[in-house]
């Protein structure tokens, strides 16, 4: 091969490596955003059905619940407007607290109440998580 | 007063900082030897009263010297001095301090070994360095002083917050910043090298020994991080993919690329421009990580006050540094150049692929990460990026890479044999193919897990076989032990970090995929089954630590019938910041992990608690260390220092025409 095509091949390579490369990362993208969502758009029907998504608030005082096997726990996700009731299986993390805030993972089940495979508090005691934040200030507006 | 003095010292340090970042690049301009001669005295004077400051800061911690508010918003009467010392950097004010001292340690002992250095390249190296102080210190003076009273002095402090009150706080904070400011030395080489418009093989050997120690305490700082993590956030995880790993894994990767990079421009004088390109990257990059992290724009344990101030001078400097160093590389790397030719087939080509992959991988994860930021900064809706995208970008391109990582050392420089690579191939393809199959087997692992363990195992052989023809090169009659030690301590770093990523493929693929972890509601006396093994309950009593109390429960884990660990988690409550703590207890073990968690007691008297199963868990942290330790062998290879002994006009001097 001449240095010229040599060349030529090379460039072609890294230009294939990068498309895909830019291809994994955008069909990735397409699949796993998660988006955002506030009780009130909840509530009004505007979170997707069977893709999941992450809701934010606060836990309402009085709302958290286990159930007999002790590992099922329900509690409710509210904005101070509107609220969502969320089921989930499994260890709370530390600074779960009723009243305070949290951000939950997961999907819309059948009967409208939110499925959580994850439920985030944060790390400090006086921290309010900003998407739990966001949506309280959202529902107070 | 001493605070004040602290205070003092760090201003006379600034001072010292704009002298070593000016006079030095106006000698090296000029040619002017005394202002050059200024650069070592002054670099040293700076790091003096840097240390002073840092000193100050420790000992207002040390003696509870709560007048001072930094020391009264992260530290504690109650709490044990070894954390009071690391309350120093707890905080963001000190972490910047902590930057900046390590910024004057590198500076430092950059001064003291470049006696064999071209004086114009030394004064220009610490200038740049003097330059990125001059930056810090500001930011420190001006926004974020640790040394600020408050007076009448606070009673007691606020405590430390509970999370970081281990030992893995004492070691990852400094072990990760020597990690990041060590790349600050390659940036300086390479500003050096295009201001004075000298950037040949000599350049790359002097630059190598520093970007490689940089980048393994990189490693070792990541590692310690992710080992923390693993049993202090108390559920297992080891990597998240949160944003703050991320700011610190991408300097990894373009640091990873870079070591390579350099090694090509070194032994074949080629790759020159972009090896440069990759210094400055790998520095913004820290850079970058330095500004998610300490911010506040990132909401985590690592993300301190929230003060719009430092977020805007943060910004602004950084585009300063990056700015001013892409702007000067534009300028100047056309007269770069790439340097020595090669072939299509050849080991220049297979690092070259090597660089463009990391720095896919960089760009992918840069994405993950700021795209959300960006979303969420221009009204556009909040979104998160999780560890399904990267998992779904990551592995897709690090398959590949770990393949290739195998061949690449088996490539002549320059031109290479094909049929010579294929023949010694075989026998890590058929060990591969071995080892996939077993795993599909006996293991009945997924189709991806038998391509994770077969790429580990064809990396394993491969550089195993590498390492063995090698030693064998060796005149017959050769001693072993003579044959391991007349081999270069490089090429051993290299054969370390390749056998550590197969390591650490093979100890991910298989945590991934066979770990098994069970939540269930125990009272004393009850049991969880988890596969083979059994977690009892046995009793729970009452601790009380100097800052906390705690309730320590006591687990006996057997397998079928036999004890093979008992575990003590915990529940702490600290009772200062008023935080509940999960203090996970784990037995390590060679080939597996059992992990226990108390999360939270019912109303009934129960305990929800979580187990877990983690097989090949500690290979994970083996691979690890291996890699970080490879790098520092390499960077201790002999040939770095005897380079003292060639004069600067034997080497190669390729020299660029300098643009009118």
């Amino acid at each position: 091969m001449k240095p010229r095509h040599k060349r030529l091949a090379l460039v072609v390579a890294g230009v294939a490596g990068l498309g895909l490369g830019a291809w994994l990362v955008l069909a990735a993208f397409q699949q796993n955003l998660v988006f955002f969502f506030t009780p009130t758009q909840v509530a009004a029907g505007e979170a997707p059905h069977g893709r999941s998504f992450r809701i934010g608030g606060m836990v309402e005082s009085g709302s958290l619940r286990r159930e007999g096997d002790g590992i099922a726990v329900s509690f409710t996700v509210t904005d101070t407007a509107r609220s969502v009731p969320v089921r989930y299986r499994g260890a709370l993390p530390d600074l779960f607290k009723e009243g305070k805030g949290v951000v939950a993972q997961g999907r819309l089940g059948a009967d409208g109440a939110f499925i959580a495979d994850e439920v985030l508090a944060k790390h400090d005691e006086n921290y309010m998580p900003p998407d739990a934040a966001y949506a309280v200030k959202q529902a107070q507006k | 007063m001493i605070p004040e003095l602290g205070n003092f010292a760090l201003i006379l340090a600034l001072g010292l900082a704009l002298v070593q970042g000016t006079l030095p690049l106006v000698g090296a301009w000029r040619g002017d030897a005394r202002l050059m001669a200024v650069a070592r005295p002054v670099a040293l004077g700076q790091a003096l009263f840097v240390t002073v400051g840092f000193g100050v800061l420790v000992y207002a911690f040390v003696t509870n010297d709560f007048s001072v508010s930094y020391v009264a918003g992260n530290s504690n009467s109650r709490l044990p001095v070894q954390y009071r010392v690391c309350s120093v950097w707890g905080g963001h004010e000190g972490s910047v301090l902590l930057w900046i001292q390590i910024l004057a340690l590198w500076t430092v002992a950059v001064a003291a070994f470049s006696r064999s250095l071209p004086r114009e390249l030394v004064a220009r190296v610490i200038a740049v360095m003097g330059l990125v102080s001059v930056g810090f210190l500001c930011f420190l003076l001006f926004t974020s002083n640790p040394f600020a009273r408050s007076l009448p002095a606070a009673l007691d402090g606020r405590d430390l917050n509970p999370l970081l009150q281990d030992l893995g706080m004492i070691a990852h904070p400094p072990i990760l910043y020597m990690g990041y400011v060590g790349f600050s030395v390659a940036f300086a080489f390479a500003i050096a090298a295009l201001l004075g418009g000298r950037l040949d093989a000599a350049w790359a050997r002097w630059t190598r020994p520093w970007t490689l120690l940089a980048w393994s305490f990189l490693t070792l700082g990541i590692f310690l991080g992710s080992a923390w993590a693993y049993y202090e956030l108390g559920w297992g995880g080891w990597w998240f993919w949160d944003a703050v790993e991320n700011a610190s894994f991408m300097p990894w990767l373009v640091g990873t690329a870079l070591i390579h990079s350099l090694s090509v421009t070194e032994k074949r004088d080629s790759f020159r421009n972009w090896t440069v390109l990759l210094a400055i990257l790998a520095f913004s990059l820290s850079l970058l990580g330095t500004f998610l992290v300490r911010s506040g724009v990132l909401t985590s344990v690592h993300a301190f006050a929230s003060d719009p101030t430092r977020g805007l001078y943060i910004l602004g400097f950084l585009a300063v540094v990056i700015g001013g160093a892409l702007a000067l590389y534009a300028w100047r790397a056309p007269s770069v150049g790439l340097g020595g030719r090669f072939a299509l087939f050849s080991r220049e080509s297979l690092l070259l692929l090597n660089n463009v992959v990391l720095a896919a991988a960089a760009g992918t994860v840069l994405l993950g990460t700021l795209y959300p930021l960006a979303l969420d900064a221009l009204g556009l809706g909040k979104i998160s990026v999780g560890p399904p995208y990267f998992d779904a970008v990551f592995v897709p391109l690090s398959i590949p890479l770990v393949l290739l990582t195998a061949v690449g050392p088996m490539l002549a420089w320059k031109q290479a044999s094909a049929r010579d690579v294929l023949r010694r191939l075989r026998p890590v393809v058929l060990g591969a193919l071995a080892f996939a199959l077993l795993a599909l087997v006996a293991l009945r692992a997924s189709a991806a897990t038998a391509v994770g363990i077969g790429a580990a195992a064809w990396l394993l052989i491969g550089t195993a076989l590498e390492a063995a023809k090698r030693l064998r090169a060796h005149a017959a009659g050769t001693r072993w032990s003579r044959r391991i030690a007349a081999t270069p301590l490089g090429w051993w770093g290299m054969i370390a970090a390749h056998a550590g990523l197969a390591v650490f493929v093979l100890g991910v693929t298989v945590v991934k995929s066979f770990e098994t972890s069970a939540d269930a509601s125990l009272r004393i006396g009850e049991s969880v089954a988890l596969g083979d093994f059994r977690f009892a309950f046995e009793a729970l009593e009452r601790v009380e630590g100097p800052n906390y109390i705690a309730a320590r429960g006591r687990f006996e884990v057997t397998r079928d019938g036999k004890v093979v660990a008992t575990l003590h988690p915990e529940k702490r409550f600290y009772v200062v910041q008023k935080m509940p703590m999960t203090e996970a207890a784990v037995d390590r073990g060679a080939l597996r992990d059992l992990y226990v968690s108390l999360s939270e007691a019912t109303a009934d008297g129960a305990w929800v608690v979580r187990v877990q199963h983690k097989p090949l868990m500690g290979w994970i942290w083996a691979g690890a260390l291996l890699i970080a330790a490879g790098g520092a062998i390499a960077a201790a290879d002999r040939r770095y220092r005897a380079a003292k002994r060639v004069p600067a006009s034997v080497a190669i001097p390729v020299s660029i025409p300098l643009p009118n």
